[in-house]
């Protein structure tokens, strides 16, 4: 078997919209696999495919060696599922929560206690095992989801969005079990961010963007590929500094909306030449930053993932979902 | 569903248990102990349906007890009905005498459990619709467990509650001046669980394809209420216009009343329901309430499949 997840040339479309364009990557047992992109570009239809509540359009993919379509049962039960949006029942403490679970799953009655303290514990939620859920703040109703999704020992955990509405403080707590978890446990894990500083966990990354992988490697080497320095400047005619820039010192200059960004080797060099007469506007601000997740994104999607957000916006009104029932009526 | 994998003989796949798997240094939690070989996994079949069917129902009993005001608040209808509603039209109904012998109040009080029934199903089928709403429905169906033992549990759950409604409304009998024995108790719990049972099953095919909460002001208006008022709980069904009588026998709670009546008030108040010159007595009443509920069971697994 070897590999944890195998996509291979998965398309899925709602109507006219391809929402995913043939993707194909593989997942080895153990690693920890991120999905980045901006929302809209295809992360979320990808693991519902994975975890078979979608059927793909075309392609086929595996999770846990098992077929998504074919053998759909049997990968779920290979399987843990952490969702953006609650699935517990508030009306239910935490622990009725875990045994409705273990239940449905097929854990055997013996094990269900040792199982649920096992859990209980990795989560912090041990002393609150017997209070209604109702009562949970919305970190640890995830961190509880995190415990549920972990209790019938599935061989790939997914994650899709696992911070997402949660503060700071919450969300950092959240990576500190799910890197315990990925420390202490052979288990796979796959998920979705679009919060690039969550995705420097992963092992290694996916990048997607409309509907296709853009870029799959390591943060590590993500970030070399990108191989320089970012430099943000603010003018005050961008556009006569960005042609300035091209013409004089022959510095490629796009327009995002902080201002200039412009790629070079050693950023913190290229700063005086800024002010020494090479652009005529008034230079406001400047900023120089070593390579990060954020400008992988754009030099693989041409665009920052934080525009490419405000597009999605636009889409995600006439959502994937959406869109496939308005052509279904239509 | 996977028999193959109930007998993992000799010839099925080597699965390697992950306890055996060389000790490759770090240390794992107390979780990984439990990690399952591909046969354990794999190892389907009825008694884990049978399972979740139980888990399913133990959900809707917890729920029920943990939400004791609405319980309360939910008999202040019957109580409405039997005796202010009931009280007061006693004196309009042929001084207290309807052509079936009994005074309106004790004629209307299997129709008000019937109701109980009836409302109190319908209630707790349209919970999946919360459920959805409230992400929990996913927790459900994203599990490797067959839509059947879903919807049976979820069915018998609502069964049951509601029917624990009605019989809570036993005790108002002998206050109207019902005579209830032992025996006719004991006849009566399992006749309102199955009339409940196939009212949750309409709930619950209803429900299964309803994605918003609105669609639940429409199914009361539309269909609870109507289902009340046809199905012979506050009239009887013999000697209508002939209009009437066919939309009467359109409801499937027509078959639930006219049983409840029977073993509450005895033989000689309700008995056969004329249909098109047969006459359905009670054993026909049965099967074809019983026909609804399993009926309805079916459509609604069909219904969750196709939304999956």
């Amino acid at each position: 078997m070897g590999h944890a997840v195998r996509v291979e040339q998965l398309c899925k479309s709602f109507g006219d919209f391809d929402a995913v364009r043939g993707i194909s990557f593989d997942v080895d047992a153990g690693e920890t696999f991120g999905f980045l992109g901006p929302n809209g570009a295809g992360k979320s239809t990808t693991i519902s495919m994975l975890c078979t509540l979608a059927r793909p359009t075309r392609g086929d993919a595996w999770v846990a060696g098992r077929h998504i379509v074919d053998e759909r049962d049997a990968v779920r039960r290979r399987i843990g599922l952490v969702f953006q949006d609650p699935t517990l029942d508030d009306l239910l403490t935490a622990e009725e929560n875990l045994i409705f679970h273990a239940v449905l799953y097929g854990v055997p009655g013996a094990e269900v206690r040792p199982r649920m303290d096992a859990v209980l514990d990795l989560v912090g939620l041990a002393d609150r095992r017997n209070d209604l859920v109702r009562t949970f703040s919305g970190g640890m109703k995830r961190r509880l989801e995190i415990a549920r999704g972990l209790l019938h020992s599935p061989r790939v955990l997914f994650l899709d969005e696992p911070t997402v509405g949660l503060d700071p403080q919450t969300r950092s707590h959240i990576w500190q079990y799910v890197t315990r978890l990925k420390d202490e446990q052979d288990i796979t894990l796959f998920l979705t961010t679009h919060y690039m500083d969550e995705a420097e966990y992963c092992d290694r990354i996916a990048i997607i963007d409309n509907g296709t992988i853009v870029a799959l490697d390591t943060p590590a080497n993500l970030k070399a590929s990108v191989g320089a320095d970012t430099v943000i400047v603010n003018t005050s005619d961008d556009a006569t500094a960005a042609r300035q820039l091209r013409e004089r010192l022959g510095i490629e200059a796009t327009a995002t909306g902080e201002g200039l960004r412009i790629l070079v080797a050693n950023g913190q060099a290229f700063v005086p030449r800024l002010f020494g007469g090479a652009i005529d506007p008034t230079v406001r601000t400047v900023t120089v930053h070593r390579p990060s997740l954020d400008d992988v994104f754009f030099k693989y999607a041409g665009r920052a993932i934080r525009d490419a957000q405000v597009g999605a916006g636009d889409r995600l009104r006439a959502s994937p979902m959406m869109r496939g029932f308005g052509a279904g009526r239509r | 569903m996977a028999l193959h994998a109930d007998r993992p003989g000799p010839t099925s796949q080597p699965t390697s248990p992950r306890s055996t798997e060389p000790d490759d240094g770090h240390e794992l939690a107390a979780l990984a102990r439990f990690a399952r070989s591909d046969v354990d996994l794999d190892r389907a079949g009825l008694s884990r349906n049978l399972r979740t069917v139980a888990m399913i129902w133990r959900r809707e009993m917890i729920r029920f007890w943990r939400n004791r005001t609405r319980l309360l608040t939910s008999f202040a209808q019957p109580l409405l009905y039997l005796f202010i509603f009931g009280a007061g039209l006693n004196r309009l109904v042929s001084r207290g005498a309807t052509p079936v012998g009994v005074s309106f109040q004790k004629f209307l009080y299997p129709g008000v459990l019937a109701m109980v029934v009836l409302f109190s199903s319908i209630f707790s089928a349209i919970s999946i619709v919360w459920d959805r709403e409230f992400g929990f429905l996913r927790e459900m169906l994203v599990a490797p467990v067959s839509r059947t033992s879903l919807v049976v549990g979820k069915a018998l759950g609502g069964a049951s509650t509601s029917a624990l409604q009605a019989v809570v409304l036993l005790v108002l009998g002998p206050i109207i001046g019902v005579h209830l024995t032992v025996v006719k108790v004991l006849l009566l719990l399992p006749m309102l669980l199955l009339v409940a049972f196939a009212m949750t099953s309409i709930g619950v095919a209803l429900a299964a394809g309803m994605a918003s909460l609105e669609s639940f002001q429409v199914v009361m208006q539309l269909v609870m209420m109507p289902m009340f008022f046809l199905s012979g709980a506050i009239y009887p069904v013999t000697g209508l216009p002939a209009w009437l009588s066919v939309l009467t026998r359109l409801d499937p709670l027509t078959y639930g009343v006219a049983p409840i009546r029977r073993l509450v008030l005895g033989d000689s108040v309700a008995g056969s329901i004329p249909i098109f010159g047969v006459h359905l007595g009670t054993a026909a009443q049965i099967a074809v309430i019983t026909a609804i509920g399993v009926g309805s069971c079916g459509l609604a697994v069909h219904r969750f499949r196709q939304s999956n």
